[in-house]
C-alpha cells in the first residue's frame, strides 16, 4: 500500500456550459492535514463533491482510496468507506435536535424498522461535543443555534463517524477566533490518531498554522502541490491568483466629517442593551466582538427585521421610523446578512432576480411593468464590477460558488444605492483577490458619502479596513478603539470584558451566554 | 443529442393537443359543434378558479376556501338582484363579498402567520356556515335575463362571452405574475420568504394581494356560474376545489412554492376538460371519470418526476 490514503488524478468535471474541473490532481497522505486552496469558483467544492460521490467525475479520471479503486458513486458509499465531509453550505436538519443531527446517517444501512437507540445516540453525540469542548444542550433544535454553533455541530458529526478522512470545506468562515482555536486543537488530535484532513479556507494565515501540504487550483486547473516548508504566503497567493496581490492596510485615518448616522439608547430584551453609536462621514466603523455578543441582532434591529424594544435612529438629519425592512430600505438602509444562503439569496432564482429584488420598483417602465432590458443591464453592470463568475445573469444563484454568491448579495445592495450600508461578515468565504476588491469597494463607498458599518469577527480584517472599532460584549458596547491605535490584544480584551455580570456564569473563550434566535 | 428542449409547459400543451386529436378521431360526437360549444362554456369557470389557486400555491400556500368564496360572492350578487337592484351593483357587491373573504384569509395568513392550509380550512367551513345561515340551504334563483347573457351569451356570435372574460383574466394573470413587481415578489417569496424579508420586501403585503387576487378570480368565476345556472346554492363550484389544486400541480406549479406558469395551468385545465367530456361521451360512468382523472394525474406527476431525474442525469453525463 502506498502512503497515500487518497489519490485522485486526471479528474475533470463538466457542468452544462462550465468546465469546473480540468485534469485535476489531489493526493493526501495518511495523517496529513492537506489544504486545498484557490480563488472563488476555482473548483474546490466541486472536487470535494466528486470525492464524496455527490458528483460523478467525467470519464478518464483515477480515484483511489487506501490504495484501491474508490468506487464511490453516491454519498453513502463515501460515508461507509470512512470519508466525512463538512460542506460549505451547512447541511444540518434544522428541526432535529443536536444529538439527532450528529447521529444521523449512521443507521443508513440498517433495516428501516431498526429501533433508534436514543441512549447510545446521546452518548455518542455528547462525546463528540466534549472533544470539541462544546457545551450545547443535546436536545436543542439545531435551528435555534447560531451559525457558528451549527458549524461546530457539523464538525462533531464528522468526529462521531470514526472517519479516516475528514474534509472541511471552509469550516472557519463563520467561527470566531476562540472557536477557531478549538478547531485547531481538534485537528491536532485527529492528526495524532492518524486521521487525514482536507481543509479548505481562504484564510491563508490559518492554513499555514494547521497544514502540512497545499494543493492549489486555479480556474478548475491543477497548479501544484507543495509542502508547507517549501512555500510562503506570497508565493501561494501568486499561484492561486496568477498575479501579485498587494494588500494595503488602511494606515491613514480618514478625514472625518459630519455625523451621518446615530443610534440612541437602543435596547432589546435578551439581545442588546443601551447601545449608543454614531457614524461620521468618511469613516468605516467596524463592530466586532465574539459570536453571540449581539452584533448581528443589533444590525437586524436597525434594519427593521428584529424590532428593538426602545431607542431611536437618526440618519442624515432625520429621525427615522423603521418598523420593517421595507421601511429601512426606503430610508436608504441596506443590510448584507451573514447567512447568505438562507437570508441573503433566493437560491433557486436567477442572479438577475436576486440582484434587482430591493430596487425592482424603480425598474418599471411607463406601463408600470418590469423593464427586463434595464434590469439585465443593471445586473450585468454589477456582475462586471464585482467580477461575478460565471457572468451569466440568468443562472440560478445555487449554481454559483460560495464566494460568487456573496458577491451577488453585495451587488444587490449596491444597486439599491443606500445611504447606510451595514455589512455583516462581508468577506465570509471570499478569496483574497475578491476580498481586497470588496475592501476597496467599501472604501470607495465611504468616499462617495455612503455610511458603512462593518460587522466582522475577523480581527485582521477589522484592523486593516476600519477607521474606528466598536467592540461588543454580551449585548453591550464594551469599548471603542481608534483603529490606528488598536491591536488584536486590545480588541480581545474588550471582547472578553466580564464586567457587569448580568449572569452568574462568566463567559470563557468564545462561548457567549447571550444567544438569541432571530 | 438534440438541441430542442421543450419546457414542461410545452410538453403539457402537446399532451393536451394529442388528447384532443385522439378524442376527435375515436370518439364520435366529440368534434360536433354542440359538444365543442358546451366545452367552451364549461371551461372559464373552472379555469378562473384554477388560476387563482395557482397564484396561491406559488407562494407555497393553498386556498381551500376558494370555491366557498365563489359561492359567497354569488350569494351576494344574487341577493342584490332578487331584491331589485340592477346587474351592475349586484356584480360589484359580489366582488366586494369575495374581496372581504380574501382579505380575511390574507390578514390571518400574513399578519398572524397561521399556515394557509389551516386558515383556509377554517374559513372554508366558516364561509360555508355563513352562506347556509343566509340561504337556509336553499337555492336563490331568478335573475334578470340580461344577467344570464354573461354565462350563456356569445361575443360576435360565436365565442362564448365567458370565454372572452376568461381569456382577458388569463392575460392579466400572466402579465401580473411575469411583468409586475408584485408577481416577481410572489415567486421570490415562494422560493425563500426569509430572503425576501431581508431584501426589504414587505411579505405581508405580497401575501395579502395574493389572497385578494385569488378571491377576485373566484368572484369572476362565481358571476359566470350563477349566470349560467341562473341560480346559486351553497355548493356553487365546490367540485372545482380539489380539481383546481390538481390542475395547478399538473400544470407544473411547485406545491412548495416558487414556480408556476399560467400556460401550464391552462393546459392542465384543458386536459381535464377534454378527458371528462370525452369519457362522458363514451358513456363512462361519472364516478369512473374521476378514477381516470386521478390516475392520469398520478401518471403525469410520476412521469414529471422521472423526466426531471433523467434530465439531471443527462446533464451529469453531458461531458
Ligand atoms: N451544479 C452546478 N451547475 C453548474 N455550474 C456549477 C455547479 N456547481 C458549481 N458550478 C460551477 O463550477 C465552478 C466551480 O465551483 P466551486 O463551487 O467548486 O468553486 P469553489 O472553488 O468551491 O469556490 P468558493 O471558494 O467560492 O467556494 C464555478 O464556476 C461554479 O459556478
Ligand atoms: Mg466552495
Amino acid at each position: 500500500m502506498s502512503d497515500y490514503i487518497l489519490e485522485m488524478e486526471h479528474i475533470s468535471k463538466t457542468f452544462p456550459g462550465v468546465k469546473a474541473l480540468d485534469n485535476v490532481e489531489l493526493k493526501v497522505k495518511q495523517g496529513e492535514v492537506h489544504a486545498l486552496i484557490g480563488e472563488n469558483g476555482a473548483g474546490k467544492s466541486t472536487l470535494i463533491k466528486v470525492l464524496a460521490g455527490v458528483h460523478e467525475a467525467d470519464e478518464g479520471g483515477r480515484y483511489l482510496f487506501e490504495g484501491i479503486d474508490a468506487d464511490i458513486h453516491r454519498p453513502l458509499d463515501a460515508t461507509l468507506k470512512g470519508i466525512s465531509i463538512i460542506y460549505q453550505d451547512l447541511s444540518l436538519f434544522p428541526n432535529l435536535s443536536v444529538a439527532e443531527n450528529i447521529y444521523i446517517g449512521r443507521d443508513s444501512n440498517k433495516k428501516p424498522w431498526t429501533k433508534i437507540n436514543w441512549k447510545s445516540m446521546k452518548e455518542l453525540a455528547g462525546k463528540a461535543l466534549d472533544e470539541l469542548e462544546m457545551d450545547i444542550d443535546l436536545n436543542k433544535r439545531v435551528e435555534l443555534l447560531s451559525i457558528a454553533q451549527q458549524q461546530m455541530i457539523e464538525i462533531a458529526r464528522a468526529l462521531a463517524f470514526d472517519s479516516k478522512l475528514i474534509v472541511m470545506d471552509e469550516p472557519t468562515s463563520s467561527l470566531s477566533s476562540g472557536e477557531v482555536e478549538k478547531l485547531y486543537r481538534v485537528i491536532d488530535k485527529l492528526k495524532e490518531r492518524g486521521i487525514s484532513v482536507i481543509f479548505i479556507s481562504h484564510k491563508l494565515k490559518e492554513l499555514f498554522r494547521v497544514s502540512d501540504r497545499f494543493t492549489v487550483l486555479r480556474d478548475g486547473q491543477f497548479v501544484g502541490s507543495y509542502d508547507v516548508e517549501e512555500i510562503d504566503e506570497q508565493q501561494l497567493i501568486k499561484r492561486m491568483v496568477g498575479r501579485e496581490v498587494v494588500y494595503e492596510n488602511n494606515t491613514q485615518k480618514a478625514a472625518v466629517g459630519e455625523k451621518v448616522f446615530e443610534v440612541k439608547n437602543f435596547s432589546k430584551e435578551g439581545n442588546f442593551k443601551d447601545i449608543n453609536l454614531s457614524l461620521y462621514e468618511g469613516e468605516i466603523l467596524a463592530v466586532t466582538g465574539l459570536v453571540g455578543s449581539g452584533r448581528t441582532e443589533l444590525a437586524q434591529s436597525i434594519f427593521g427585521v428584529n424590532k428593538a424594544d426602545e431607542g431611536t435612529l437618526w440618519l442624515n438629519g432625520k429621525d427615522l421610523k423603521i418598523n420593517s425592512s421595507e421601511d429601512a430600505v426606503k430610508q436608504g438602509i441596506a443590510y448584507v446578512p451573514e447567512a447568505r444562503q438562507t437570508q441573503g439569496l433566493v437560491l433557486e432564482q436567477s442572479i438577475v432576480n436576486n440582484m434587482t429584488l430591493p430596487v425592482i420598483d424603480a425598474l418599471r417602465n411607463k406601463l408600470k411593468l418590469i423593464d427586463r432590458k434595464v434590469e439585465k443591464e443593471l445586473t450585468e453592470q454589477y456582475i462586471k464590477s464585482l467580477d461575478v463568475r460565471p457572468s451569466m445573469p440568468d443562472l440560478a444563484a445555487d449554481k454559483l460558488s460560495g464566494g460568487n454568491q456573496q458577491k451577488v448579495v453585495i451587488g444587490k445592495w449596491l444597486s439599491a444605492q443606500p445611504k447606510l450600508l451595514i455589512i455583516d461578515e462581508p468577506t465570509n468565504g471570499i478569496d483574497i483577490g475578491a476580498k481586497t476588491e470588496i475592501h476597496k469597494l467599501l472604501r470607495r463607498m465611504v468616499k462617495e458619502g455612503i455610511g458603512v458599518i462593518m460587522i466582522s469577527s475577523e480581527l485582521p480584517e477589522v484592523l486593516s479596513v476600519s477607521d474606528r472599532i466598536l467592540v461588543m460584549s454580551r449585548g453591550r458596547i464594551a469599548g471603542e478603539l481608534n483603529t490606528l491605535e488598536a491591536d488584536q490584544e486590545k480588541v480581545m480584551n474588550l471582547a472578553l470584558d466580564t464586567e457587569e455580570p448580568e449572569d452568574k456564569r462568566q463567559p470563557e473563550g468564545a462561548e457567549s451566554t447571550v444567544h438569541q434566535e432571530v | 443529442m438534440t438541441n430542442i428542449k421543450l419546457s414542461k409547459e410545452s410538453v403539457l400543451g402537446l399532451i393536451a393537443l394529442a388528447i384532443f386529436v385522439g378524442l376527435s378521431l375515436f370518439t364520435p360526437g366529440f368534434l360536433s359543434s354542440g359538444n365543442i360549444n358546451s366545452m367552451m362554456f364549461q371551461l372559464p369557470e373552472f379555469g378562473l378558479i384554477a388560476l387563482g389557486m395557482m397564484v396561491v400555491i406559488i407562494t407555497g400556500g393553498i386556498d381551500l376556501s376558494i370555491t366557498y368564496i365563489a359561492a359567497f360572492s354569488g350569494v351576494g350578487a344574487a341577493l342584490m338582484m332578487t331584491n331589485g337592484f340592477g346587474i351592475f351593483p349586484a356584480i360589484i357587491v359580489g366582488i366586494i363579498f369575495a374581496l372581504a373573504c380574501g382579505a380575511f384569509n390574507g390578514v390571518v395568513v400574513s399578519k398572524i402567520g397561521v399556515p394557509p392550509i389551516l386558515v383556509t380550512l377554517g374559513t372554508m367551513v366558516l364561509f360555508e356556515g355563513v352562506i347556509l345561515a343566509i340561504t337556509n340551504g336553499n337555492a336563490i334563483s331568478g335573475f334578470p335575463d340580461a344577467y344570464s347573457l354573461i354565462g350563456n351569451g356569445y361575443y360576435l356570435g360565436i365565442v362564448p362571452f365567458s370565454l372572452v372574460i376568461f381569456f382577458v383574466f388569463t392575460i392579466i394573470t400572466g402579465l401580473l405574475l411575469n411583468k409586475s413587481t408584485w408577481g416577481r415578489r410572489v415567486y421570490m417569496y415562494g422560493s425563500n420568504d426569509l430572503a425576501t424579508l431581508f431584501s426589504g420586501v414587505k411579505n405581508s403585503k405580497v401575501l395579502m394581494k395574493v389572497y385578494l387576487y385569488a378571491s377576485l378570480l373566484a368572484a369572476v368565476s362565481a358571476i359566470i356560474m350563477t349566470s349560467r345556472y341562473n341560480s346559486v346554492k351553497v355548493d356553487l363550484g365546490s367540485s372545482y376545489l380539489l380539481q383546481s389544486v390538481a390542475a395547478a400541480v399538473l400544470g407544473g406549479t411547485n406545491i412548495h412554492g416558487g414556480y408556476g406558469k399560467v400556460m401550464g395551468t391552462i393546459y392542465a385545465v384543458l386536459i381535464f376538460q377534454f378527458i371528462r367530456n370525452g369519457l362522458n361521451l363514451m358513456g363512462v360512468h361519472s364516478s369512473l371519470v374521476d378514477v381516470v382523472i386521478g390516475a392520469i394525474l398520478i401518471a403525469v406527476l410520476t412521469l414529471n418526476f422521472f423526466s426531471d431525474k433523467l434530465s439531471r442525469q443527462k446533464a451529469k453525463a453531458a461531458s
